[in-house]
């Protein structure tokens, strides 16, 4: 059984003005890591309240662990842990109130089911006497993913829960939902971050309220077309310029320390292309193939 | 039940941790009713005023002396001419001026008849009738004194009684104002503010993907609040019984209870509130609007209800505040039992029923 299915689910705010979500479908296995990659605006967090239940969608239907979100709100309220995009914890209440007062909102209690949490947990004992609203980015979001899983949920939804965090937490957030996903729990959680896509087990690419494509990262990344080169020089700028004046440079984009490019033939256009970069850009320049990313597939998709 | 607790405790760390809040609910009663016993009264006390003596006998200087000797007037300057009492009108010098003619023993006694003019500063009505008022009020005291000595053929002697408020003491009419002003705000804008709060913070979306109940959400952040506002009762009780000298005339159990039953209605409104509003800006300003103006102008604590038009009238009865403040007068103040505030505590508990039912329909299980 799927443990996340949703079907033609559509939404749309301020009287059909703004389309937040059309047509969206997928399935998510049991104890998958589902990411929903996509830029802020793509429909994500709208997503994640229609299957958390505080949101009804206009048409389709969803469910959670076999429940349906409309109908069985109830029952999938008490299986489900949630992790809203914004900081949701009481900043005046210390690290250990917050866990505690969560625990008791779940009628449990944090020892039993510390196992989940050690790991984390044992990060933030140091502070379990400072106010929520004190800690730091990294912290806030680890407290927060101990509060949702503090009664040992079937289904997390994680909205955007490294956004604002620095790498090195990151890092350990995601190490994190690998343990929790093979302790057999669901993890559906979304990013705006690209390169934390290639972490989950499949992705689905959202932009503006549409699915562009659902597979394994490394399947979205095969299915890209063409062929890809980094471009690099000093003058980052002037290349671009040059590389996109190109009659067939298919696209060029700029990605941090190098430029990914894309010629319409591929390989019949390369040499032309190196010949006119030299004409043009004068000096000397490095160009390499390189395997597609998934922000070139989003790219490519979008 | 455990669950209950856990909620309470939250609510009392969230109130107890915010200077802000704890501000608000035990400074304000003590600084209103201190600023409403001491600083804000329409009792008008030693008003200055100026004398224009043309007669300088014994029966002007025993008008003036009584004038200067009571608690309302402080005879400021001793004029020689009409020019000055117009100069001390224009400065602002004084409030009155008393205008004694030429040979004024002599006129009263030999032909039983004297004028002396009252000059009053106008530009504030109320305030000049009153101290024209309170200066006939000495004149007349005086006529009786000398007219002791023979009897007119005919009189009529009014004899007034100021009932409940001898004094006519400001406080008297303001205590239960505050009561009810301080109690709407405290139970209704804190709690709205607090259970906005929630929402706002984005908590609200975590407690509603929970299986607590949203409705312990909503009555274990009132709960908190209803203790909180028999405190300031209380507080505000002793102040008035004990730094106003306003006596506590009916029971203080009945009054204790009326109050519980307001504090109720004020809890309900704020719940109402809180279901409409999603920002603690929106949430404060509609208790504003709502509560403290109307309560303010219709509870008939600043301006007399039968003094408004009718539709006014009609919106009044619509304050819960003006109930209350009704109760409280005819409680405190008259020594009143239940049955006379009967019909006003059904009022009160039919609005609280009202309000809640409203919330509870207007209350959302989603975000939409």
């Amino acid at each position: 059984m799927n443990a996340i299915i949703a079907n033609h689910l559509f939404k749309s705010f301020e009287k059909g003005k703004i389309k937040a979500l059309e047509d969206i479908s997928f399935e998510v296995k049991q104890s998958e890591l589902f990411g929903l990659i996509g830029p802020d605006g793509a429909g994500k967090t709208t997503l994640f309240r229609i299957l958390a239940t505080l949101l009804l969608a206009e048409s389709g239907d969803a469910s959670v662990d076999g429940l349906d979100v409309k109908k069985d709100y109830k029952a999938i309220r008490k299986r489900v842990g949630y992790m809203p995009g914004k900081f949701s914890l009481y900043q005046d209440l210390s690290v250990e109130e917050n866990l505690n007062f969560f625990a008791h909102v779940f009628g449990t209690t944090i020892e039993q089911n510390y196992h989940l949490i050690k790991d984390i947990y044992q990060q933030l004992e140091p502070f379990k006497t400072r106010k929520a609203g004190k800690l730091s980015g990294g912290m806030k979001q680890k407290l927060a993913l101990c509060c949702a899983l503090i009664h040992e949920p079937s289904v997390l939804f994680l909205d955007e829960p490294t956004t604002g965090v620095d790498p090195v937490s990151r890092k350990e957030f995601w190490e994190m939902l690998k343990y929790l996903k093979s302790e057999g729990i669901t993890i559906l959680v979304s990013t705006p971050y690209m390169d934390e896509a290639s972490l989950c087990d499949r992705v689905a690419l959202m932009q503006k309220g549409k699915i562009l494509d659902i597979d394994t990262p490394v399947g979205i990344i095969e299915k890209y077309p063409k062929k890809i080169w980094s471009i690099h020089a000093p003058n980052m700028y002037a290349l671009l310029q040059v590389a996109r004046a190109f009659p067939n440079t298919h696209t060029c984009f700029g990605f941090g320390e190098s430029h990914h490019l894309t010629l319409k033939n591929d390989d019949e256009d390369y040499q032309a292309f190196c010949q006119y970069v030299q004409t043009h850009y004068k000096e000397p320049f490095q160009i390499q193939e390189i395997t597609a990313t998934i922000e070139d597939c989003f790219m490519a998709l979008s | 039940m455990k669950l209950f607790l856990a909620f309470i405790t939250k609510e009392f760390k969230h109130i107890l941790r915010d200077t802000r809040t704890l501000i608000i609910l035990f400074g304000m009663p003590i600084v209103q009713i201190i600023l409403f016993g001491f600083a804000l009264t329409n009792e008008v006390k030693d008003s200055r005023i100026g004398i224009l003596d043309y007669s300088k006998d014994q029966a002007s200087q025993h008008i003036i002396q009584e004038l200067d000797a009571s608690r309302y007037f402080d005879v400021e300057a001793n004029f020689s001419s009409p020019q000055q009492i117009d100069q001390a009108f224009k400065e602002g010098r004084i409030r009155l001026a008393v205008v004694f003619p030429a040979h004024f023993r002599h006129s009263l006694f030999q032909q039983n008849t004297a004028s002396i003019q009252l000059i009053a500063d106008a530009s504030d009505p109320n305030t000049a009738t009153t101290v024209v008022n309170y200066a006939s009020s000495i004149l007349k005291s005086y006529q009786d004194e000398v007219l002791g000595e023979q009897t007119l053929p005919y009189t009529i002697q009014p004899e007034i009684r100021m009932l409940y408020n001898p004094q006519l003491k400001g406080a008297y009419n303001f205590v239960p104002g505050v009561m009810a002003m301080i109690l709407l705000l405290i139970s209704a804008m804190m709690t709205s503010i607090a259970i906005v709060r929630e929402k706002e913070l984005g908590t609200m979306e975590v407690l509603l993907v929970s299986p607590v109940p949203p409705i312990l959400v909503i009555v274990t952040k009132a709960i908190p609040y209803v203790l909180l506002s028999f405190i300031n009762v209380s507080t505000i009780l002793i102040l008035s019984v004990n730094l106003l000298d306003v006596p506590i005339q009916g029971s203080l159990l009945l009054l204790l209870g009326e109050s519980m039953l307001f504090i109720f209605a004020a809890l309900a409104l704020g719940l109402f509130i809180s279901t409409i509003t999603n920002s603690q800006q929106v949430a404060m300003l509609a208790s504003l609007m709502v509560l403290l103006l109307p309560t303010l102008i219709f509870s008939g604590f600043m301006f007399p209800i039968e003094n408004m038009p009718k539709p006014m009238q009609f919106i009044s009865n619509l304050i819960p505040s003006k109930w209350y403040f009704f109760i409280v007068r005819d409680v405190m103040i008259k020594g009143l039992g239940f049955k006379s505030v009967l019909k006003e505590s059904l009022i009160l508990v039919a609005m609280t029923i009202g309000f809640v039912l409203i919330a509870l329909k207007n209350y959302k299980t989603r975000l939409e």
